[in-house]
């Protein structure tokens, strides 16, 4: 029997081989680009040593004693059932470890609930299955649909190969493009069901819900293309909805706005579906309100 | 079983019955429990009270502005646009404030819709007081009608002293309930 | 005592109904048990099945199998099936079987209602598995049910609520019928005190899931109204809130996942000290533990919900409370340690299983304290991180327990001893295939892979597949555990009145099997040993 359980415990291994053949592994919570995400990431590591410290004794006691006072070495059983010392000690030791997870935790959510003096916001409108971009104060809306050529592979006896796609279902149309070091306010809702945004790198995600508006920051330390997607369940096309987060210098930024702004003119001046409302909404973005 | 034993058992079952149907009960009770802790809390941002404008007789901060900032959305089921006609403006305090949004009917059938405020951050909801609101009735629009809404509100001058900016968003939901349009 | 029960007709010894009718009609503690626990078996098939059906389709990247419709039912259906079908009945049949027999009462309290509380749960079944046939398929809105999104349910939505509806009526049956039992009906001389931990546990469950379960029933009603009725509890267009739901529905599922739990505490406690052979560590404080871990459970509710957008101060409480819980869990573990320590152990498989439960269980323990830190749930939650964390707890942690607890029983139920080769096959293959199946999942959470999802990036590829082979691997393992079930209810050799030689406890002092009817005379109260073994 030995054997044998030994011959499947190869077997097994094997079977994983070709699986560990592709390329790479990603074990852990990514450090992310954003103050708070690497908050996240010390508290999560943090944690997690504390765990496995807490690990290592019990299961070290236990394996110990399961190898030492096991009847085949002759062990004899003691009698005893109770220590009130003991016992209180393993009541305490944890609550200690407890406070001195909760206070880290605590200042990290603190900062990550302070979204006052924002730079700007962004609304996103969760909707099935795409996403909804508005970035107040400027002219500039639009919708961020999956990639065709990842909608083309993901559907049932697709020609094209997932793993011939670039970021396979991390692909959008028109990606989220933003400004590297401003605080940037999200605003999250939905259209119709709940949603989530979640984007890893940023350390955070927040639920779109239909007729409330969430809100969330995030400061983006270093420019590059960061990638998500929806994370609460939302219909047939849930895995479908992906995020791309573009973080660019600030000037590429405002270079990106001023072409997004008069692409959307251009359009509006085409269409004759204009009315006189509309362009007064549009010439007015910021007023004081007189109050009178 | 003997017959204390009975007796006994009839009356635990008696108790657990009424535990049963209270928790069911407390499970309808958390409704209204909500929405006063929402209340007191600006859990979720709901906003919905029609005063009358008798803040004005609190103290104003003459000095203070808050910036209120107003974004919209449309339920993914009508086709109708909506947008405020100004997205920022400065308020102060204590003083009745006006903004207007429009909202165009692009279906070819009239529809009927309501909008849901909310405002962020929660914690503010309850020091946005409206006191006129297209939001208290449902809106039906022709096909291709534009209408222009109006909303009066006053910032309450308690607004916590950290609060800067307030979002007041609204939702326009497909109304099912034709029946009630007034 | 007998005599006041002679009224039931199948109270005469030898002369109740045969063949279906024995088994429809009986108000035995010990068929009613059976029935339950066979009940349970099926489930446990029938949502393995659906695991093997999602764990097919994410083998690799793309969609070979299914839609993604058919998927997210799959998802919501195992979920439903397992908890409400498989766990929470096992719990049922366990607790019918043993009570009675742990307490020294004749049968339990109400036999009639328990017959009634066990067949509504087929029809409750039938109706939650009839609609995969209908249009629209089955519920595919995740078993958390959340509107808006469940309101876009077919025709399934009122099949979805109803059987919800007879599902909790059966566990709140069953509930007050043990929560009597324990009351009323213990032999003379079993105070509470001396009751075996599994008793004390199943109380405790007993009082969460009359707690909990109506708030449930209230929950499902509201969305019946919402989508039938016109009322708006959980739409925002008729000024009603959807994050009012997922409070009510939380406020139902964390001390559901104690029901699902504790009375796997229990049946672990029985079985360390026996293959121990030494007392239970500290019982006063493993009682006093269950019942500060049932407490918590309910103010604990949104660490499900933390992303939905709270204020600071509700974000701290729930975390404050949430890690809390492992002050308590933790006394468990380090009791059971502790009963360990200076014993004289043998491994037989219920005490593989435990020994397995209290380490893989532990482990989902740390997961549980790590989701707990709100500001990293922002990045664990809805993710594979969370169904790694939550399956160690309950297929670790609540099906291993189920396994221990029937392998330990099993030869008092039969008469026979199980073939303890194919049963030691069956736990290392469990455990080696289940620890492939669900620990790649913790990597593929924190590198990014949201939970119920189809298809994924192809970053996700390796883990997956690793994940897939596990799966598979787990469920034709439990294949083994109906051969080795028949294999002993058909014969095997004779088993001893106290089967285990470190057993101690008024169960054992019955024959293996025991009579149909037992202790229709009180158990010698002298007999009656602390319930710290």
């Amino acid at each position: 029997m030995n054997l044998l359980s030994k011959n499947i415990f190869i077997s097994l291994i094997l079977a994983l081989v070709p699986a560990a053949c592709f390329a790479d592994w990603e074990l852990n919570l990514p450090r992310g680009v954003t103050p708070f995400s690497q908050d996240i990431y010390d508290l999560h590591m943090y944690v997690l040593w504390i765990v496995c410290a807490i690990g290592v004794v019990v299961f070290g006691a236990m394996f110990y004693s399961i190898f030492v006072h096991r009847k085949s070495r002759g062990a004899k059983a003691a009698n005893w059932h109770h220590s009130t010392k003991v016992e209180v000690l393993w009541t305490v030791i944890p609550f200690a470890i407890l406070i001195a997870v909760a206070v880290p935790a605590t200042k990290s959510l603190i900062m990550m609930e302070d979204v006052s003096n924002a730079d700007m916001t962004i609304k996103v409108t969760g909707y099935q299955w795409k996403w909804h971009y508005d970035y107040i104060g400027e002219d500039v809306s639009f919708y961020s649909t999956i990639h065709k050529d990842s909608n083309m592979a993901r559907q049932r006896g697709a020609e094209l190969d997932p793993f011939d796609v670039d970021h396979y279902l991390r692909d959008v149309d028109n990606y989220l493009v933003v400004p590297t070091n401003k605080k940037i306010r999200f605003l999250t809702t939905a259209g119709d069901v709940i949603h989530a945004w979640w984007v890893p790198a940023l350390g955070w995600k927040r639920d779109a819900i239909p007729g409330f508006i969430n809100e969330s920051w995030a400061l983006i330390q270093e420019p590059g293309v960061y990638r998500g997607q929806c994370a609460e369940l939302c219909g047939k096309d849930h895995g479908f909805m992906p995020i791309v987060v573009e973080a660019v210098p600030e000037a590429d930024y405002l270079a990106w706005i001023a072409e997004k702004t008069e692409e959307k003119a251009l359009v509006i001046n085409d269409s004759k579906a204009l009315d006189q409302t509309d362009s007064i909404a549009l010439a007015e973005d910021t007023k004081i309100g007189s109050g009178e | 079983m003997n017959a204390s034993q009975k007796k006994a058992n009839s009356k635990t079952v008696r108790f657990l019955l009424l535990a049963t149907v209270l928790m069911f009960g407390f499970g309808y009770s958390l409704v209204p429990l909500y929405d006063v802790f929402c209340e007191i809390t600006g859990l979720n941002g709901k906003t919905g009270r029609i005063v009358s404008a008798d803040v004005e007789s609190k103290e104003l901060y003459d000095d203070r502005l808050v910036e209120v900032e107003f974004v919209t959305s449309v339920s993914a089921d009508l086709p109708w646009d909506f947008e405020p006609t100004v997205e920022k403006m400065l308020v102060r305090p204590g003083v009745e404030t006006r903004a207007d949004f429009i909202v165009k009917n692009n279906a070819n059938y009239t529809l009927v819709g309501n909008a849901v405020p909310s405002v962020a951050p929660n914690a503010a909801a309850k020091f946005f007081n409206k006191t006129e609101c297209f939001c208290f009735t449902k809106q039906s629009l022709e096909p291709d009608q534009t209408l222009t809404m109006p909303v009066l509100f006053v910032v309450d001058p308690d607004l916590p002293q950290e609060v800067k900016l307030l979002t007041l968003g609204y939702t326009f939901f497909e109304s099912l309930d034709l029946a009630s349009v007034d | 005592m007998s005599e006041v029960a002679t009224h039931h007709h199948d109270d005469h010894h030898g002369a109740h109904p045969t063949g279906i009718m024995r088994w429809l009609t009986t108000t035995n503690h010990k068929d009613i048990g059976t029935l339950y626990l066979l009940f349970s078996l099926m489930m446990f098939f029938i949502g393995g099945t659906m695991a093997m059906i999602i764990r097919l389709e994410l083998f690799q990247p793309g969609l070979q199998f299914v839609d993604p419709q058919f998927y997210n039912s799959m998802v919501t259906m195992h979920a439903l099936i397992m908890i409400f079908g498989a766990v929470m009945p096992a719990w049922t049949g366990f607790a019918n079987w043993m009570i009675p027999m742990m307490i020294g009462a004749p049968d339990m309290a109400l036999p009639r209602l328990n017959n009634w509380s066990f067949w509504i749960l087929p029809f409750a079944f039938t109706m939650l598995l009839s609609t995969l046939f209908m249009p629209g398929g089955a519920p595919a809105g995740g078993w958390t049910m959340y509107p808006p999104l469940v309101l876009q349910t077919g025709d399934a939505f009122p099949f979805l609520i109803f059987a919800v509806h007879f599902m909790g009526a059966s566990s709140i049956a069953g509930a007050i019928n043990v929560v009597a039992t324990v009351f009323n009906m213990r032999a003379p001389g079993m105070t509470l005190m001396k009751l075996p931990l599994f008793v004390w546990t199943w109380i405790i469950t007993g009082f969460l899931l009359i707690a909990s379960i109506p708030v449930l029933a209230g929950a499902v009603t509201m969305l019946l109204t919402d989508k039938f009725f016109g009322t708006a509890f959980f739409s925002a267009a008729g000024g009603g809130d959807p994050v009012m739901f997922q409070h009510i529905f939380w406020f139902f599922g964390h001390p559901e996942v104690y029901i699902l739990i504790l009375p796997a505490f229990g049946i672990v406690s029985a079985i360390i000290p026996t293959f121990a052979r030494k007392p239970l560590f500290g019982y006063s404080s493993m009682v006093y533990a269950t019942g500060a871990i049932a407490f918590l459970s309910f103010i604990v509710w949104a660490h499900h919900m933390f992303t939905v957008g709270m204020p600071l101060a509700g974000e701290l409480f729930f975390m404050y409370t949430t890690v809390l819980i492992a002050v308590p869990t933790g006394v468990k573990v380090f009791n059971w340690v502790a009963t360990m320590w200076q014993s004289s152990m043998t491994f037989e498989t219920p005490m593989l299983f435990a020994l397995g439960f209290v380490i893989l269980f532990t482990i989902g323990g740390f997961s549980g304290l790590m989701l707990g830190v709100t500001p990293v749930d922002f990045q664990y939650h809805d993710t594979y991180f969370v169904v790694a964390h939550f399956h160690y707890v309950l297929v670790t942690g609540a099906v291993f327990a189920l396994m221990a607890g029937a392998y330990f029983w099993m030869p008092k139920w039969t008469g026979h001893m199980y073939d303890e080769t194919l049963a030691k096959w069956h736990f290392w293959l469990s455990v080696i295939s289940v620890n492939v199946l669900f620990f790649p999942q913790h990597f593929l959470g924190l590198a990014g892979m949201p939970r119920r999802i189809p298809d994924y990036a192809v970053q996700f590829a390796d883990f997956n597949m690793v994940s897939s082979i596990g799966g598979l691997g787990y469920g034709i393992s439990q294949i083994l555990f109906v051969i080795i079930v028949v294999k002993c209810v058909r014969g095997g050799e004779k088993a001893t009145d106290e089967v285990w030689e470190g057993a101690q406890g008024l169960e054992w002092t019955l024959s293996s099997p025991p009579p149909y009817h037992s202790f229709t005379e009180a158990p010698d109260p002298e007999s009656i040993t602390g319930g710290h073994r």
